[in-house]
């Protein structure tokens, strides 16, 4: 990648990306996985689905489509991102030392004393992380926060806010919908990892959420449904909403995945949401996560 | 018909600009922003309460409105806080200290933004509004949160002296305050330092130790107990984290008697007197410590003047636990 990243309306009015970045966000996202499956292994604990099913977004994000110097993470127009479903920041550490933003030795120590990185990602201890996470349903809220504040910085940037879809129980979130459409953050852009799992189980058996594109349509919010592995939808949608100057209410994709994306026994149990592979079976998962083309 | 015939009827807008109480807190906030500070404020639907609609009337641009959703008005005053921008953001202290705290610790205080919290209505100056919508808990709740600033100013003037002294004061602050019809305590605005409390005098048979609109109830007190020959000081402690400890073992050496009083709006446990019962128990004084507050019960509901005389919280009624624990 170039030293700044950043959406720039390519010719020919598409936001398509060429096969060339497609590429590179495939081999990144899959850096990603493999890079979750060896810090997990230094803490004998980690959430290895949480981050597979949201691999291609973070891939899409960080290496396309977000504004983004490399080795300025205070950067003041960088675009932001909050996240709800803080547990996956072990799939986002190895991205923020890539970018610069801490040295990468530091993923070496990963959740040991001392260590700034821990299972949830801590603002004033980590470069990169743009709001602290941990407790559900707070993160859109903070997003809105960031996105407002252009009105008295006179900064502009993007910020976008993934949640979890089991995040969609939590009440907050709804207040947070309403104030986002009532203030016409354009600039605002929401993702909901749908990958239907939570850690009682399948999230429309503990607590339903659908029809989830009319909730958000009805709360004021434009809403786009996308398969979330799809590298080059994704990347084209993130594109294009983030390009888009005129939208006068806030955005909401709602990404269709599979918890545990990449090693197949993970994509159909749900207790894989909390685990740690021992190193003759996470090779196999490396394997197979090489193998793969997402 | 245009509306009621007799001046006597009112209304919760009309009362609003007739409380001159309520001027105090917008008042901090515009000499804010007329410095230079770039200060913004918001309220869950109670800007007629707490006086922010002075505020947003000044600065229309700068008021946000957040309808009734107290999480997310703090949650996102702690992302406008990442910004550079310092946000208020104020509803009654009962929704603020607890419905909130949550939001509080996490996204402002763990997060370390400099978010300024007003909680207004405290303590049960809300009456027979309800038991619902009294905060007799949240001093405990905030001073046991790291990082957080607490304070709890007794009067108009005080509370546009903390406003003023935010200003240079990096941590994330918690403001407890009254109904905007606290008695005055102080005719100009005081100096504040956070960390120093704002001493009326030792007393050797006894100083009280006081916070926010009890302040005055306790000053009433002293000058009766004065005029009798006691020898007794107030300290008006604002500052509740950090707390002036040299204040309180100052207070504490001087006492013949050997005894000490706190005098709270709020539960006696985890309050302004525990905070004391800590320091004198970390300096090992030897101090007999009456706390005196609402004691760990559901507070009745009565207009607040007479809940103030019925919990013994205003001048006679300190007094009458003052002078029975020094006779104990």
């Amino acid at each position: 990648m170039t030293s700044q990243t950043g959406t720039v309306a390519p010719a020919g009015n598409s936001y398509a990306p060429d096969q060339a970045t497609i590429d590179r966000l495939r081999e990144r996202a899959q850096f990603i996985r493999l890079e979750t499956v060896r810090l997990i292994d230094i803490a004998k604990t980690g959430h290895y689905t949480s981050v597979f099913s949201a691999a291609e977004v973070f891939s899409a994000l960080y290496y396309d489509v977000m504004n983004l110097r490399k080795g300025e993470p205070k950067w003041e127009e960088r675009d932001r991102f909050t996240i709800g479903k803080g547990h996956a920041a072990v799939g986002l550490f190895p991205i923020y030392a890539d970018l610069g933003f801490f040295p990468t030795e530091w993923l070496d120590d990963y959740t040991r004393l001392g260590s700034p990185l821990g299972d949830h990602p801590d603002m004033r201890k980590v470069p990169g992380v743009d709001f602290s996470s941990g407790s559900i349903g707070h993160a859109l809220s903070n997003a809105i926060g960031i996105a407002l504040a252009q009105r008295w910085t006179g900064k502009h940037y993007s910020v976008f806010c993934m949640m979890g879809d089991g995040e969609m129980q939590e009440g907050q979130v709804w207040e947070a919908a309403l104030f986002a459409a009532q203030n016409k953050l354009g600039r605002l852009i929401g993702i909901i990892d749908r990958n239907g799992f939570q850690l009682d189980g399948r999230v429309d058996d503990v607590m339903a959420i659908e029809p989830l594109d009319e909730k958000w349509r009805a709360f004021g919010w434009e809403v786009h449904i996308v398969d979330g592995h799809d590298i080059a939808a994704v990347t084209e949608l993130l594109r294009r909403l983030r390009a888009d100057d005129t939208r006068n209410q806030p955005a909401m994709v709602i990404s269709k995945t599979l918890k545990g994306r990449g090693v197949s026994y993970m994509e159909t149990e749900p207790g894989w949401h909390l685990g740690w592979l021992d190193p003759s079976d996470a090779d196999e998962a490396i394997a197979e996560i090489k193998s793969q083309v997402i | 018909m245009n509306g009621p015939k007799s001046p006597n009827s009112w209304q919760y807008r009309g009362l609003n600009m007739k409380n001159p109480g309520l001027d105090h807190l917008s008042n901090g906030l515009i000499d804010l922003v007329k410095a230079g500070h770039n200060v913004v404020a918001g309220s869950a639907d109670l800007q007629y309460s707490n006086g922010l609609n002075r505020f947003a009337a000044a600065y229309p641009d700068r008021y946000i409105s957040f309808g009734i959703s107290e999480q997310n008005m703090v949650s996102v005053a702690a992302g406008i806080a990442t910004t550079g921008v310092v946000p208020f953001v104020a509803t009654f202290a009962s929704f603020l200290g607890l419905l909130a705290c949550e939001q509080i610790r996490m996204d402002v205080a763990y997060g370390g933004q400099p978010v300024r919290l007003i909680g207004h209505h405290t303590g049960i100056s809300l009456g027979f509004y309800g038991t619902s919508h009294h905060a007799t808990e949240d001093i405990g709740t905030m001073r046991s949160i790291a990082d957080l600033t607490v304070v709890s100013p007794s009067d108009g003037a005080q509370l546009e002296a903390v406003i003023a002294a935010s200003a240079e004061w990096d941590q994330p602050i918690y403001i407890r305050i009254g109904r905007g019809r606290d008695p005055v305590v102080y005719e100009s605005r005081p100096s504040f330092t956070f960390g120093k409390a704002h001493v009326h005098g030792f007393g050797e048979d006894l100083t009280i130790i006081a916070c926010g609109i009890t302040v005055h109830a306790a000053l009433e007190a002293a000058a009766a107990m004065k005029a009798e020959g006691r020898s007794v000081g107030v300290i008006d402690m604002a500052s509740i984290k950090p707390l002036d400890r040299d204040a309180i073992i100052e207070a504490a050496d001087r006492s013949r008697t050997g005894k000490l009083m706190t005098v709270e709006e709020h539960n006696v446990l985890g309050g302004l007197g525990a905070a004391v019962a800590e320091v004198l128990t970390d300096e090992s004084k030897g101090i007999r410590l009456k706390r005196h507050g609402i004691y760990d019960e559901y507070s009745l509901i009565a207009p607040p003047t007479h809940l103030y005389a019925y919990y013994k919280l205003d001048g006679a009624g300190i007094r009458e636990v003052a002078e029975g624990f020094l006779r104990g």
